[in-house]
């Protein structure tokens, strides 16, 4: 389904780098590293070295959209140092890569980093949409025929713009068969905080979600969030609505995993 | 009735509509219609473009509001047309009243107005033994039903069909019917007869056009054009910042209203209306009238920031495409703007203390300011009002009535301590180092979100520490669970 982008500035994809920074996001370093592994595997079978700033921590968007605007920008000021070199920064998360290209310009605006800020925002990108359009990927499909669905996260959707890349690398592999669920562009209710302060609400978009994945007849589902992969799976998990969830970075790594070069 | 007074009531009515699944079920069959045809009435559109030329038609006007404003008045008071000027509900309902007083009208019969809805007019009106009746055939059956609006273009959406035969049955004995023409033929018959003894039109406005002094006003059921045409005296109301600069300036506003809100390309009527029946003509009021109503407008107009929430024009599909409006329907908000719209407006009108719990009920997901015809960053706002309502903001100190309103120690404690602790990368490591060691132990329980989800794993080695062995030469596969 063709959606309009509302505030989603456009893009010039760079040139395809050596190097890149890697900024995992907190939920990929706790819960789902095996995700984090994927990209960098991806980006490295692309013949890009990855770097991995040690002192990553939280893009700071839990704080930010809580309305805590004065921790967030600290946590964030103690991340703009990270990234000293012009290359780009991919982030495995449409949630925090919004958050750092579209809104750390205005949480820096009237702050000395300011222009740091912007600089930062200008070169960081959503890893799958950096592997499509910037890497220019060939996947090749070394797996066994199998049908998929697919949920876009709102904020890779909607800040980054990214709503078409995964279902175009889904197509790259022969044996996958993409099947669209009703509503995708919806909200699974997730929301961060949101699902904690409006449980019930939270709760009756997220049902409503893992039942539309349901009725595609697929039993896996791939995300580009870890926020809806916690909460999608997790809901399906605990009602038992037999679909399973995984980060598309790691389904498209096992796809085309190690043997492939 | 529900009032705007009541929105602190928001958790237990959700969690009743939640529950209702005769209103789940009306939201979504018309939530799906109403997104559905938008979509195709805009195919081949260049929407991003008109888009655009919507929200800078807009922001021209905001820019110069108080200038068109009183450019609009010296062009409607010159058209015939008297303008008043009320800060408050309570003064826009008594400028109302004094107006009819004055003609000893007893009988208001109304077009759809919502700003009429932000003052309780009716209720006020019904009060000065004043009858106040709704034209509109939404407005007429949430009236019948001593209820409010439970969304801005279609006030009865969270009735279908069996409901509505049912209330006119029981209210004025129309025959049970699934027939919609039938129902509204009744329905149509019974206005009929009450225009045509009614002593005062009241209508809503789209748009206030400052440079000819016209008031345009849309509308699908012709009651808008019986209403401001039929009795001898029209009172329009609308907020201040309805003015356009131009006529011209309506011509990308009225191609976005009617396909944003209905999926229609043009309303059945679009009345012009620039004064008062001059005497070579045969019909129309021999008097106008316009209230413009503040209502707290003018406080977010200092803001550059908030002032986006002015460019709205009122269509409403920013509730038809929300995930939560959908699923707890309007009167869930108690508020008179409910869904997205309402949530960054309301705390404006009513004050951020008593509209606490509006900016928070969202998921953030962007559908509104995805479709908003004149770009309104509702998401951002939304954060912005967080903000002002936990005072989270040093740097930009809160403006607003209410703000820091929620603002408690010990969740500030909590930010506090996460940020301290990812401003320090060692510790960090240190601290999710651990907690992975004692993933064994980690509970199973997690409040809230395992009411309705099992708790994420943590992982048995963080990314970090994958990364850190792996520098130091540890072979992946090993590395690898
Ligand atoms: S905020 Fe935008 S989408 Fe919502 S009612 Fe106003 S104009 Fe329409």
């Amino acid at each position: 389904m063709k959606t309009e982008t509302a505030q989603t500035p456009v893009k010039i994809y760079p040139p395809k780098p050596d190097k890149v920074y890697f900024y995992g996001t907190c939920l990929i370093d706790l819960f789902y590293p095996d995700a984090g592994m994927a990209g960098i595997q991806l980006l490295e079978r692309e013949g890009i070295e990855v770097i991995f700033p040690e002192g990553q921590t939280c893009c700071g968007q839990p704080a930010y959209s809580s309305g805590y605007h004065d921790q967030a920008r600290s946590v964030a000021a103690s991340q703009l140092n990270l990234f000293p070199e012009a290359w780009p920064i991919v982030v495995p998360s449409g949630s925090c890569g919004g958050m750092m290209r579209q809104h750390y310009p205005d949480l820096f605006a009237d702050t000395p980093q300011s222009s740091q800020a912007n600089a930062i925002a200008a070169r960081t990108w959503e890893l799958t949409d950096f592997l499509l359009h910037v890497c220019h990927i060939q996947l090749k499909d070394l797996g066994e025929p199998t049908t998929v669905a697919m949920h876009t996260s709102c904020s890779a959707r909607r800040e980054m713009g990214v709503a078409e890349v995964g279902p175009q690398l889904l197509s790259q592999l022969a044996n996958v068969t993409l099947v669209e669920q009703a509503r995708a562009a919806e909200c699974c209710g997730f929301g961060g905080t949101f699902a904690i302060r409006h449980p019930e609400i939270s709760a009756a978009m997220v049902s409503d979600k893992a039942d539309s994945l349901v009725d595609t007849g697929a039993t896996r589902f791939v995300t580009t969030d870890c926020g809806c992969l916690m909460n999608i799976h997790g809901h399906a998990e605990q009602s038992h609505k037999p679909i399973q969830g995984e980060h598309i970075l790691s389904f498209l790594w096992q796809r085309t995993g190690e043997a492939h070069s | 009735m529900t009032t705007d007074t009541a929105v602190r009531d928001f958790h237990p009515r959700a969690h009743a509509a939640l529950n209702n699944p005769q209103i789940r079920a009306n939201f979504r069959k018309a939530m799906d219609g109403l997104m559905s045809k938008r979509q195709q009435a805009f195919e081949g559109w260049a929407l991003d473009t008109l888009r655009e030329q919507g929200a800078k038609a807009r922001l021209r006007a905001l820019a110069k509001l108080p200038e068109l404003l009183e450019q609009l008045e010296t062009q409607l008071t010159a058209n015939g047309i008297q303008v008043h000027w009320a800060e408050s509900p309570d003064e826009a309902c008594r400028i109302i009243r004094e107006i009819c007083e004055a003609r000893g009208a007893k009988s208001v019969i109304k077009g759809k107005s919502m700003v009429s809805e932000e003052m309780h007019l009716n209720a006020y009106l019904e009060a000065h033994g004043i009858e106040a009746l709704e034209s509109d055939l939404g407005e007429y059956i949430v009236q019948m039903a001593e209820e409010t609006p439970s969304h801005i273009i279609m006030p009865a959406i969270h009735k279908n069909t069996g409901e509505i035969s049912e209330l006119m049955h029981h209210k004025t004995g129309t025959q049970r019917s699934q027939d919609v023409e039938y129902l509204t033929a009744s329905a149509r018959q019974q206005l009929r007869e009450k225009f045509m003894r009614a002593d005062v039109g009241l209508s809503g406005v789209n748009f206030a056009v400052a440079e000819t002094g016209t008031l345009c006003l849309v509308e699908n059921e012709g009651n808008g054009r019986m209403t401001t045409t039929v009795p001898p005296c029209h009172i329009a109301v609308t907020g201040i910042e309805k003015v356009v600069e131009k006529l011209e300036d309506i011509t990308p506003l009225l191609a976005l209203l009617p396909r944003s809100a209905t999926g229609q390309h043009i309303t059945t009527y679009v009345n012009m209306i620039s004064g008062p029946r001059q005497p070579e003509e045969r019909d129309g009021p021999e008097a106008v009238h316009l209230v413009l109503l503040d209502n707290g407008r003018s406080d977010i107009y200092q803001d550059d920031e908030l002032l986006d929430t002015l460019r709205c024009i009122r269509c409403g599909a920013c509730m038809n495409h929300c995930p939560v409006y959908t699923r707890v329907g309007g009167h869930t908000y108690g508020t008179t703007y409910p869904g997205p719209i309402g949530k960054i407006l309301m705390p404006h009108l009513i004050g951020l203390d008593e509209g606490r719990h509006l900016p928070s009920a969202s998921s953030l997901c962007g559908a509104c300011g995805e479709v908003c015809p004149v770009k309104i960053p509702i998401p951002k706002l939304l954060v912005r009002l967080r903000r002002e309502a936990v005072d989270g903001d040093q740097l930009h100190p809160s403006q607003m009535s209410g703000h820091g309103v929620k603002r408690q120690r010990f969740e500030v404690m909590i930010w506090q301590s996460w940020a301290w602790l990812n401003q320090h990368p060692r510790l960090y490591r240190l601290a999710t180092r651990i907690t992975t060691r004692l993933r064994k132990l980690q509970p199973h329980r997690l409040g809230a979100w395992t009411r309705y989800r099992t708790a994420p794993r943590l992982a048995p080695k963080t990314l970090h520490e994958q990364m850190s062995e792996r520098q130091r030469g540890k072979p992946l596969a090993e590395v690898k669970r």
